[in-house]
This record gives structure tokens, sequence and C-alpha cells, in this order.
């Protein structure tokens, strides 16, 4: 049945759209900062993945490793430089601010790179390319399920590190009140800039896929960034930070389905499905609940 | 202990005035301008005229980008959802035999009644979720229209039903047109912050359930700017189409146009009348500068956009306003007590 | 030898100056009651101690340094641990992870998350307890040792008998007690007249953000204090 191949496709696309949210999730969730630049950062690793591939012939999958301490510290001081000031400036800037980076990023990469059109598809090696034939209409993309594992042990990790760890502790405790945080010895500034760099590192890390699964250019940025916002609502649902998966594989598979309708409807159906949610009487009160153990 | 009654301590009256001679002269000032604007195409040459209504769209633009987040708190990263709409609706209705420009003052009208219904999905919601609610609702409508062959898809349309006027009259209706919908645009949000509403605005920025805790009508109020604001951006994208003739989805329902419109009202001053008219004519210039630099000239926006937003957040204008206690436009109140003032958000000291 | 040092303090919120021209100075051990009506800027000043409250003027010194500009969560690092109005625990964390997130940065000192739970006996069996489910005298419970367990020098603490049942509040006092005992440090803001004479060496009364009186709690009178605390005796007031 081509619908259960869809599903089963939509879902691993939705693990893909769940890594993607799933930093924007950890940045809001902690801050209540949109990053409307996160879609261009992580076609920016991409781009820096590209980079090494020039000079290291090898796989995506290991030209990352160099990739992630540059991202961290990209995320650091992206946050220490310009998000905390915008904190501290009221609702409205921090919005105007991560706009006005996105457009940076955008042109500058298209001045580094050229608006030419890449992916890293042919370097990923047959993963990029194979599948397992379950049945005649069945057949599992590689790439796929690779993709879906590598963010549920994502979202994993970071459940882990939130609610075992220390800083992760810290993390949440300054999420439910940044005030009394300062008060027993947290340093909020600094758990924010921690936070922002993870968030970078895991779109780094979407952006890795992002860049096999599909071709990629300067401007490819926004088209990530409404699919993770996206994820991000509609997953709304349980305010923790599963639920960001769980929302990115529901637009997964309504653009899957959507696709199946017509082939130019997919992100229509992935917009429309948005707009439904926020109309409904949840979606009104989902005030993308802080993160949560 | 005696029964007097307890008496406030005498002071001089106090009075309200609205207008200043300052003030009152420039807004005559003002209107002058408009008029002294009708004769352009007469006394000066069509470049001239071209490069007009050019500005008059941006001015048209960052004026009512700043209705919306400046005087009503919402940041709305889709406002090209109606410059598109305008454009195509103006190409629908010419194509369905109504006159070109009457077609403009058509398709701005739609794009406020759009905006009607759109206005209780989105004014549910404040600072991200309506920002980006707002920007896919523009990506949603530009998958939509370049999926209509009549309307050319995805390659785009012309407004050819324009070929019919003589490239000099045309040229000169359409900055005639540009011309009045500013004026007309600005002259609707100059009385709506003057009125009852005015006020109400103001109160739902300074604090939002403050204001409604005393009764400001905070959803209705937010719904007439998010209306005129649709409309404007409705006219400015009629008007867009007008001046260049041709249009497609990715461009003119592309979100650089509300890079532009933060760039304008940010560094000409987020919340002030006059600002975004001064932020469109640096615009204008900067583009004039760099625009053949392609992609430079966006990174210099984009930063401009960061650096004011963090350093300058009142802009040009509003540093201006603040440091010198001028006030052009009497958008506000002025109050004036015979005794010592005491300084109070939104109420402005006589200099 | 003077612990806190308060010079000329000024704090505003907005466009509201809600202490003026406060002097005051902590010596080490001492317990200070600080009493006032709402809004007389008992909270505001403990705040300001704490850190979360910048001055708009004067001087704030702590054990010799000038710690007005420091950042609160240094002034936990250098022995300043605040209780704050309304507990304000981490609500989706649980009891054990409120103490041990304090806990990171404590100073050494014989306070940890055993100590403190030996010493407030009813948080054993909610350790893993979400601290949103606790009830008020359980909470008061853990934000006193989610305080205690950085080993200040200097405790905080800002009306903690508030929306209390009466034994909670013993409880609590108790507790306080045994602290005070050892000799720590603490200013106690209370509405509870009686409780704060009782346990303080000194009493503060502020009213509009100032200090209308200052004494020790032995020879200060029921009365001074009433009188004070209301403003019934200002200088110049007419009765009407």
């Amino acid at each position: 049945m081509t619908w259960v191949n869809d599903v089963i496709q939509g879902i691993m696309l939705g693990g893909f759209y769940g890594m993607l949210a799933c930093g924007l999730a950890l940045m809001f969730g902690l801050m209540r900062i949109i990053n409307l630049a996160h879609g261009d950062i992580a076609v920016l690793g991409a781009y820096l993945i590209y980079v090494v591939l020039e000079h290291w012939n090898t796989s995506p999958f290991l030209a990352i490793l160099p990739v992630l301490p540059v991202m961290l510290l990209l995320g650091y001081l992206l946050q220490r430089l310009l998000l905390e000031r915008s904190l501290r400036s009221g609702l409205l800037v921090p919005l105007l601010t991560t706009f006005g980076l996105s457009i940076v990023i955008q042109n500058l990469l298209e001045q580094g790179f050229s608006p030419d059109v890449r992916s890293l598809g042919a370097q990923a090696g047959s993963i990029a390319t194979s599948s397992w034939q379950i049945t005649d209409q069945l057949s599992i993309p590689a790439i796929g399920a690779l993709t879906l594992g590598v963010a549920i042990v994502i979202f994993g990790a970071l459940q882990l590190f939130l609610s075992r760890t220390q800083p992760g502790r810290q993390m949440r405790a300054t999420a439910q009140d940044p005030d009394t945080a300062e008060l027993v010895g947290i340093n909020s500034k600094a758990v924010y800039a921690r936070a922002t760099a993870i968030a970078v590192a895991i779109a780094a890390i979407g952006g890795m896929f992002l860049a096999i699964r599909s071709d990629f250019y300067p401007y490819s940025g926004p088209t990530y960034l409404i699919f993770a916002f996206e994820a991000v609502v509609i997953g709304g649902l349980g305010g923790s930070l599963w639920a960001t998966l769980l929302g990115g594989i529901v637009l997964g598979v309504a653009q899957t389905i959507g696709g199946q309708i017509n082939p130019e409807y997919p992100v229509l159906a992935g917009h429309i499905v948005f707009l439904l949610v926020l109309l409904s009487p949840r979606g009104g009160l989902v005030n993308l609940r802080r993160v949560t153990a | 202990m005696s029964a007097q009654p307890l008496v406030a301590p005498a002071s001089a009256p106090t009075t309200i005035r609205r207008w200043t001679r300052l003030s009152g002269g420039f807004t005559t000032g003002f209107a002058l301008l408009v008029v002294a604007l009708i004769f352009v195409p007469v006394a000066l040459g069509a470049n001239t005229v071209q490069d007009l209504t050019t500005l008059l769209t941006y001015v048209l633009m960052a004026v009512m980008w700043n209705a919306l987040a400046g005087y009503g708190g919402l940041v709305s990263i889709g406002q090209q959802a109606y410059i598109g709409l305008g454009a195509y609706a103006t190409v629908w209705l010419a194509q369905h035999s109504v006159n070109p420009y009457f077609g403009m003052l058509l398709a701005t009208a739609f794009c406020g009644v759009v905006a009607i219904p759109l206005s209780f999905l989105m004014l549910r919601f404040r600072g991200p979720q309506f920002a980006i609610g707002t920007w896919v609702v523009a990506e949603a409508l530009a998958i939509w229209v370049s999926l209509d062959n009549a309307l050319g898809a995805g390659t785009g349309t012309s407004l050819s039903q324009l070929d019919s006027y003589a490239p000099t009259s045309r040229e000169h209706y359409t900055y005639w047109l540009t011309l009045a919908f500013a004026a007309f645009f600005i002259g609707a949000l100059f009385m709506l912050l003057r009125s009852r509403l005015g006020s109400s605005l103001q109160a739902i920025r300074d604090d939002e359930d403050a204001a409604a805790s005393v009764g400001v009508r905070v959803v209705a109020g937010k719904r007439i700017l998010f209306l005129l604001a649709a409309a404007g951006a409705g006219a400015a994208g009629a008007m867009t189409l007008a001046n260049t003739l041709f249009i497609e989805p990715t461009s003119i329902f592309s979100v650089n146009y509300t890079a532009f419109m933060i760039f304008m009202v940010l560094v000409g001053g987020l919340g002030t009348f006059e600002g975004p008219i001064i932020g469109a004519i640096v615009f204008y210039e900067l583009q004039n500068l760099l625009g053949n630099d392609g992609v430079w000239y966006l990174v210099v926006l984009g930063g401009a956009a960061i650096a004011f937003a963090l350093f300058l957040p009142r802009g040009i204008w509003g540093t201006l306003e603040e440091r010198t206690g001028l006030r052009f436009m009497p958008v506000g109140y002025r109050l004036r007590r015979g005794a010592a003032a005491v300084a109070a958000a939104s109420v402005d000291e006589e200099p | 030898m003077s612990l806190l040092d308060l010079e000329q303090l000024y704090l505003r919120h907005g466009l509201l100056e809600a202490v003026r021209d406060f002097t005051l100075v902590v010596a080490e051990g001492e317990t200070v009651a600080l009493v006032g009506a709402n809004g007389a800027g008992k909270t505001t000043l403990l705040r300001a101690v704490a850190g979360a409250h910048r001055p708009s003027a004067g001087r704030i010194g702590f054990d010799g340094a000038d710690v007005t500009r420091v950042p609160a969560y240094r002034r936990v690092q250098m022995g300043i641990a605040l209780v704050p109005e309304g507990r304000r625990l981490f609500p989706a964390l649980t009891v054990e992870e409120n103490l041990l997130v304090a806990a990171q940065r404590r100073r050494p000192g014989r306070w940890n998350v055993d100590t403190v739970i030996e010493a407030f006996p009813m948080l054993e069996r909610l350790r893993g307890q979400r601290a949103a489910t606790l009830s008020g005298g359980e909470q008061q419970a853990a934000a006193i040792g989610r305080a205690l367990i950085t080993n200040p020098r200097l405790l905080l603490l800002d009306e903690v008998s508030l929306g209390l049942a009466p034994l909670a509040v013993e409880d609590v006092y108790r507790s306080l007690a045994t602290v005070i005992a050892e000799g720590a440090t603490v200013i106690v803001v209370e509405q509870d007249l009686a409780r704060a004479a009782a346990v303080a060496d000194r009493v503060v009364c502020m009213l509009e953000g100032r200090i209308v009186l200052e004494g020790a709690a032995g020879e200060l009178t029921r009365e001074q204090i009433t009188e004070a605390y209301f403003g019934l005796r200002r200088r110049g007031e007419v009765e009407a």
C-alpha cells in the first residue's frame, strides 16, 4: 500500500524536521527567542562541511567533526555578542536582530560561495541512495532511517543532559525562573550561551543531513526555518522536547501525504496543517511552554 | 481633631494641548508638500517621476509596517503577502476587463477585506508566533498563486493592459495614484492616532494587560491597524506592479520586502510618525548607491538593521525626538502645568 | 566587625523611588529584623543586597568589599543568600534538584543536600517530588534549605511566614533559631512584629522607602514599633 509507504517516508522526513527544530525549541524554551536565522545557520553548517570536503576527500559524516567545535564557538559568540543584548531590550528586538542576521548570513554565503546549488549527497556515498526493499510497495531509504535514528539519539542525549547533569539542571532552572536562578548562584548569561552553542551545533548536524538529502544554496535557510518552526508549534501539544520531534513527524507525514495528492502540494499541505493547529483551541493556547524535564 | 476636609494643595490649572505652533506649521507644510508633489510630472522629467514613484512606494511600505510594529507592537515578517496579493489582484481584475488603475484601487480594498479573517487567526498571538504566522501565510499565498496558470504560475505575469496608455501618461498616472495612496494612508494613520484609538494604542504599547484591565479594547485596536497595514501594503504592491510592469511570485512575495521595511523603520525610528518617512528616504538613497552591488547591499541592510536594533533602537528620528523634544506631527499630547513638570511615559513636556 | 555596609542606598522601580537614603550597618553574627507595611521597600532592599536589583545611587559593602556592581550569582559565591518572597522554588524541578542546582557553587561549609534534609526532616520523603506540588510550609523549608546549602555568611529571609499555617511558621522559626545560634548573620523581613522582635537583636522599621525607627529589639516598645510601622507620627504632620 503506497499510503503505508508514504507514512513511513513521512515519519523519516519528520525525524529530519525534528532535528532541525531541536535547537530552535531549545532556544525558545530557555530564552523565549525565536532565532529567525536558525535555518541559515543550518545552511552555514552545510557550507562549512563543504569547505572541509574540499580539502579532505572523505564523507560528510566525518567532515562534520571539525565543523562541530566551530559551530559551538559560533553559537557561543552569537549569544554573547548579539542575543544577550537583544534580550535586555524587549520583545521586538530579538526578532529584528535575528532577522537582520539571517539576511547577512544568506548574502555573505552568496558572496563567498556563489549562488550555485550544491549537494553533498555524492560524497555521502551509497548511504544517500540505497534503501531496503521490504515489500513491493514498501522501501526504506537508508538515509531516511539514519536521519531518524540520529534525531532520536540527539533528542535522547539532550533530554539526558537536561535531566541528569548539573549544567542541564541549571538550564531547566533558568528556563523556569531566570531571576531566582541568579539568586542561587547560576550565571544565567553563561547558561544561555551554552544553550545557543548547543542549538547551533545541532543545527549544523541538521545542515549536514539537509545537504545530503537534497541540494542547497545560500537562500535555502528560510524554508527550513519555517519547517522547524512549524514542527515546534505543531508539537506544542506536550510542551516537552520530545513533543518537538513528534511535531516534526506530523509535519513530515502531512507533507508526504500532501505530495501524494499532488506533487506540487507538499509544502502547502504542511502550511495548512500548521495553520490548522494554530486555529485549533489548543493552538491558541499553545504558548510554547518552556523546556522542562 | 478638627473636621476640615482634606484639600489638595493649590496649583496652577493644567491645560492640555494637541497642537503647538511648530507642529501646526509642520502639518500645514506637509500638506503643501503633497500639493506641490502633484505638479512634479508637469515640472520635472520622466526619470524623476519614476524615481519619486519608487520612493513614494517605499514610504508607504515603511509607514504601514511601522503602523503595525511601532504603534501596534506587532512585528510582522509577512506583509509581503499583501504586497503580492495587491499586485496579483490587480492583474486578475485587469484580465477581467476592469480598468487597470481602477483595479488597483479595488485590489487595495480587497487586501483590506482579505485581512479581516486573517486578523482573527493571527491576532490571537503575539511575538514570534505572530511573526512567523504572518510569514507562513505569505509563503502559502505565494505557493497558491504560483499554482495558478491564468496568473502566469511560476514564471510571472505582466500588466499588459497598461500598454493601452502612452508611456508618459502611464508614468504620470502611476505617479499620481502612488502619491494619492501614500497621502491617503499617511493621513488615515494620522487621524487614527489622533483619535481615541490613538491613546488606547499608546496604552496597549506601554502595557497590554493593564490597558485591557481598564477597558481598552486591545484586539479591536490592533485589528484596525492590521487591516490598515494590509490595505496599505496591498496598495504598495499594486503600485510596484504599475511601476515595474512585470511580477513573479518569488519576487513579489519575497521576504526581502520585509527586510526593506524593517531597515527603513528601524533606521528612521520605530514608533515615531515621521521616522519611517526618513527611513524610506535613507533606504532609497542607499539603494541608489549600492543597488548595483547586489548582495553587499543586502548585507549592509541586514547589518544596519542589527546595529540599529541593538544600539540605536529609537532610530534617527526617535533619538532626535528624545534629545530635543521636538514633535512635528501632533500625534501625542502636551501637558503643561503651572508648577514643576513631572516626566511621564506617554505625555510630552513643553520644551 | 561589620559584614554588611549599606550606604545611602537609593532604589527605583521605573520612575518610582522604592528605597531612599537607606543607611545600615550589620555586624557579623547579628540578626536584624526589617519590618514595615506592604510597599515600604523591604523586598526591594533585600533584592538589592542579594544583587537582583541595581541601586540608582549609594553603596553596598560586604565584608569590606564594594559589591554594588557585582552580579547576583557572584554574590552567592561570596556568601550572600536570599530566600525570596513567595519561596520561588523551581516548579518543575524536584526538591532534590532544587537543592542540587544551588549546591553547584556552594562555598565550603557544613551544608550539603544530606545535612539540609537532616535539618528539615519533612523534606526526606519529598526529595523526588516536584516543587510545585508541595504545600506552603514544605516549600518554605525547601527554599530555606536551598539558600542554606550555599553556606552563606549572610542569610536574607523575605517574609518566610507569609501564607503559612501557624504550626508551619513555628517549624520555620525553630530551624531558623538553630542557624542563628550557630553564628550566622541574618536579615529577616517579617510582617509578624512579635516574631520579628523575638528572633532579632535589632529591629529596623521602614516606611515609604526610608528608615523611620531603629533600635535594639529589647529596648523598643510594641507601641513605638507600631507607630513607626503605620507612620502615625511624622515630623510636621498635621492631624486632619
